[in-house]
């Protein structure tokens, strides 16, 4: 694979608490604390983690949709959270997002046709007219809608249909970056492997680079290269999907690994099962986030913040004791 | 139902039946918001009558040349104060002008100084409430509380002293333009507000981050997302505001601070109750222009109350 379009360096994303009447700050919830990694041209990075671990805000600062506490974010060389306005309406039609609920992420009162035509009339590509539509029922019927569905309104498809949507509206811009942002969580598992299938081939046919998040192990492992896991705010291990699923280095993939079920009655899986919930992200433990629900925490734990290295091929880990 | 011809009537109609109740099953599945709204409208009786009144009442002033041979500032003194008779239903006023015609189109004036105020309210009440609730922070902090500001003006004696600083440099023709614009500038802020609490929960739904992710302008994403989203309160807030407009306006004309005569208002045709004598001894001349009012207020808040009804989702 070739060079890296997207660069993530040290990406934090703060959200301030107000308390009281004069709304004193009291404090942070670090939604993402300190996130780096690369995304190749036509690579799928799989991005999972439990519910509230940032996997979403991460996302979606990428895209500046969130504005970034700290970090920078390099596509294709071109610095994304401080380019100016006309610069990043450019930036925009190479990075685009599928959202995660089908339902309130289109218009209501919007048609197939406005809500897929809308940006590329806002980026002046196509004037209103047979040009436009052409295009429209183009990159419709790619996505597995048909022309006649062109001037009906959201509610009158189905989830997976109006997922599709979501997806044609992304790609009409023809973007080489796109950030999935649980496109198939909301979808029953038949439709599911329609849509994922969908994503795959466009990422053949256009070399788009994907960025899934997900918390389905499955489906990540079934569409990413590589797969970063999130605990907390933090990456604690991303590497190459057969690597980090044969051979899990952080003590955290390891408990998640270890709870996809098996459709195999007879056969006997030893489980690790975490102790406690996940603590809250206004205020993380010390050192090693990971240290009060580890198996192997010792005292470096609670002291030390591991670093996130390199165990050779490319295989990154924040833990103290993995070899 | 092909080859429905061969079969008897009474077969035709049990064959009907299922048919029928299908169509209504697929209708209900992909029902659009606008056909789910027409038909809970349908159902509230109450305000279907308040809809048929004040279609009457508009079309009563509308057709008015067609429906009286009079012309309502063209005086006949040899025809002064008349009681109601054949040629004159509801008689003539003190200078020989016949009363229905004045009345009908006085609603004119009333209805469309209503409707009128009601849109500067929805302009200037939408963009406020819509740009407040988009941007939030300061912006919403500095348009909330302007808007407040405006709430807490008193609204009769402010608008009788706009009125009467400005309304005596305006011929009485034009007078109800000011009048429009009165109660249109004053009454903005309640629909801001809710426009605005509106905006800032639809301003988190994926569909508007999806558009600021394509780089939609934030000024298209208002108006194109958001604000066609609150339509259904907009149109809410609007009637049950014409009906509060057209109050204010027959106030204030009833003061003299209106529209003053000639022009004709169902509020300044009050007026002649000012009179004990009148007031007692000539019914006609008060009664019919009070009932109006109150059946044009009267219907227009029971549509306005249908239309709520009808419009949020959670009422069956």
């Amino acid at each position: 694979m070739s060079e890296a379009i997207l660069e993530v360096k040290n990406l934090k994303k703060h959200f301030p608490i107000y308390k009281g009447a004069f709304r004193r700050k009291v404090g942070d919830v670090k939604a993402v604390d300190g996130i780096s990694f690369k995304l190749k041209a036509g690579e799928t990075l799989g991005l999972v983690g439990e519910s509230g671990c940032g996997k979403s805000t991460t996302g979606r600062t990428i895209l500046k949709l969130l504005d970034p506490t700290e970090g920078s974010v390099k596509y294709k060389d071109k610095d994304v959270l401080n380019a100016p306005k006309d610069e990043m309406l450019k930036l925009r039609r190479e990075m685009q997002i599928v959202f995660q609920d089908p339902y309130s992420s289109l218009n209501p009162r919007m048609t197939v046709s406005q809500i897929v035509g809308e940006a590329l009339i806002e980026h002046k590509l196509y004037k209103k007219g047979k040009e436009l539509d052409e295009y429209i029922t183009e990159v419709i019927t790619r996505c597995g809608l048909a022309k006649y569905h062109m001037n009906r309104y959201p509610h009158e498809f189905s989830g997976g249909q109006r997922q599709r949507i979501g997806i044609a509206r992304a790609l009409a811009l023809n973007p080489s970056f796109i950030v999935a942002d649980e496109p198939v969580s909301a979808l029953d598992v038949s439709i599911q492997s329609q849509v994922i299938n969908l994503l795959t081939d466009l990422q053949k046919e256009r070399g788009i680079s994907y960025l899934f998040i997900s918390h389905d192990l499955g489906v990540v492992k079934y569409i990413s290269h590589r797969i970063g896991v999130m605990y907390l705010g933090n990456l604690v291990e991303l590497s190459e999907k057969n690597a980090l699923f044969d051979n899990p280095k952080h003590p955290y993939t390891q408990a998640l690994l270890s709870a996809i079920p098996i459709p195999d009655p007879t056969k006997k899986i030893n489980r690790i099962l975490l102790k406690g919930d996940i603590p809250s992200p206004a205020n993380p433990p010390s050192g090693c986030k990971f240290h009060t629900r580890c198996r192997y925490a010792k005292d470096i734990c609670k002291e030390q913040v591991p670093e996130f290295r390199d165990l050779g091929g490319e295989h990154f880990v924040a833990c103290h004791f993995a070899k | 139902m092909e080859g429905g011809e061969q079969v008897t009537e009474k077969n035709l109609e049990i064959e009907k039946k299922p048919v029928n109740m299908n169509n209504n099953e697929a209708e209900q599945e992909i029902l659009s918001p606008w056909k789910m709204f027409v038909r809970k409208f349908k159902k509230n009786k109450v305000s279907i009558v308040g809809l048929i009144i004040l279609i009457i009442m508009i079309l009563s002033a509308l057709l008015a040349p067609i429906l009286t041979p009079y012309d309502p500032y063209e005086m006949d003194y040899s025809k002064i104060n008349e009681p109601p008779s054949k040629e004159h239903w509801l008689g003539t006023d003190e200078v020989g002008r016949d009363y229905l015609t004045r009345i009908l189109y006085g609603g004119r004036v009333s209805m469309k100084v209503g409707l009128f105020a009601v849109i500067i309210e929805i302009i200037i009440g939408a963009l406020i409430g819509g740009l407040a609730g988009y941007y939030g922070g300061w912006v919403d902090n500095i348009l909330m509380r302007f808007s407040e500001i405006v709430m807490s003006f008193p609204f009769l004696p402010l608008a009788i002293t706009i009125s009467a600083v400005i309304g005596t440099k305006v011929e009485p023709q034009r007078r109800m333009y000011i009048v429009m614009m009165i109660i249109g500038f004053l009454s903005w802020p309640g629909l801001a507000r809710m426009v605005r609490g509106q905006i800032l929960s639809l301003r988190e739904q994926e569909f508007v981050q999806a558009a600021r992710a394509l780089g939609i302008r934030d000024s298209k994403i208002i108006l194109r997302h958001l604000i066609p989203n609150t339509v259904g309160y907009i149109i809410v807030s609007a009637t049950l505001g014409m009906a509060g407009a057209i109050m204010s306006e027959s106030g204030l004309s009833f003061l003299g601070l209106g529209v003053t005569p000639p022009t004709p208002t169902w509020g300044n045709l009050i007026q002649n109750a000012r009179e004990v004598y009148i007031l007692r001894n000539r019914m006609w001349l008060w009664l019919p222009p009070g009932v109006c009012i109150f059946l044009a207020v009267m219907s227009i808040n029971l549509l306005g109350d249908g239309l709520r009804d009808a419009i949020d989702p959670k009422s069956k």
